[in-house]
């Protein structure tokens, strides 16, 4: 019978095989490598126009709405509690000065 | 107004100026990118938001049961305070929404609960303005109702499924970001102090006013 390796005699012949056995199992538990941390190759091209929704949309639109609302309104709204103050006052001086002059 | 009025103001608008570099300068959140920034307005306009809310309510309670105008004032100047910093939420929240889950607006426990927070502001100043004699009994007693509202808020997204990132997001933030949001929220809170101060002096002036019209008439 011819050895597929000339150079090993049968001692080591059963040593290694023997290795291979116990080694094994250990070899088929290990976890397969991660394929998600891998970038996937690319197996069809897609427009834009079929992306989702919000992967289509420009993110600096949006970003600069919400601070312009937000500056907008606090300047809207300090304006508003301005000219209704002013109104007040002027009323209130005008009617200071009415009962004053009737007393 | 009060002499701190002022200079308070004067700090707040330069906080305001600086508050957009250090957004700017803190870092792009991994999924979101760049619309994230968004959130360091809409976090602390929503605690504002809460806080108005609840200022209404305590303030509404104490006029209900202690009968003091002065109560009353700073209920009524809380609750537009509400309306104005729940708008904002309402309106930068859909900004990012948008871009981040695709959508405007989700039905969802933390939405639907701020949206109905938001409208029981409104309905206290709808009340307040046509409501007629002893409406601000019965606008104090709508402000009860919207403070109620505000733990549920805060908590909905910890119990029920959503959407709304979880509260527990803020507290493991990086630095780069928790300086830019903390910055942000002590503007808005300054803010809400200088707007209620400035909103409870014009309701003290139209008290002035309403007693000169009843000492015009005696």
């Amino acid at each position: 019978m011819h050895c597929i390796f000339p150079w090993m005699n049968s001692l080591m012949r059963v040593l290694v095989l023997l290795l291979l056995l116990v080694s094994s199992p250990a070899i088929a538990q290990q976890p397969a490598p991660d394929q998600s941390q891998q970038p996937k190759q690319t197996d069809e091209f897609v427009p834009i126009s079929q992306l989702p929704a919000q992967d289509q949309l420009p993110a600096a639109p949006l970003l600069v709405t919400a601070y312009a609302f937000v500056w907008v309104v606090f300047f809207a709204y300090v304006v508003s509690v301005g000219r209704r103050l002013t109104k007040v006052q002027h009323e209130v001086e005008r009617l200071e000065s009415d009962i004053a002059k009737r007393t | 107004m009060p002499k701190w009025f002022v200079p308070l103001a004067a700090v707040t608008a330069l906080m305001f100026a600086a508050s957009p570099f250090l957004i700017a300068n803190a870092p792009y959140e991994a999924t979101m990118g760049l619309v994230q920034k968004i959130f360091y307005y809409h976090l602390p306009s929503a605690w504002v938001f809460l806080l108005s809310a609840i200022v209404c309510g305590i303030a509404s309670a104490r006029f209900l049961f202690g009968g003091s105008p002065r109560q009353d004032r700073l209920a009524y100047a809380a609750a537009e305070l509400t309306v104005l910093f729940g708008a904002i939420v309402l309106v930068t929240g859909p900004l990012w929404a948008r871009k981040a889950w695709g959508v405007w607006w989700q039905w969802d426990v933390r939405l639907t609960s701020s949206l109905m927070g938001w409208m029981v502001a409104w309905a206290y100043l709808l009340v307040r303005k046509y409501g007629g004699p002893g409406s601000d009994k019965l606008a104090a007693g709508l402000a009860l109702f919207g403070m109620a509202n505000v733990p549920f808020v805060y908590i909905s997204v910890n119990y029920w499924r959503t959407i709304h990132p979880a509260t527990s997001v803020v507290p493991t933030l990086p630095v780069d970001m928790g300086v830019a949001l903390w910055f942000a929220v002590a503007c808005f809170l300054l803010l809400f102090v200088l707007l209620l101060r400035l909103r409870v002096y014009l309701e003290e002036q139209r008290a002035r006013l309403d007693a000169l019209y009843l000492s015009l008439d005696e």
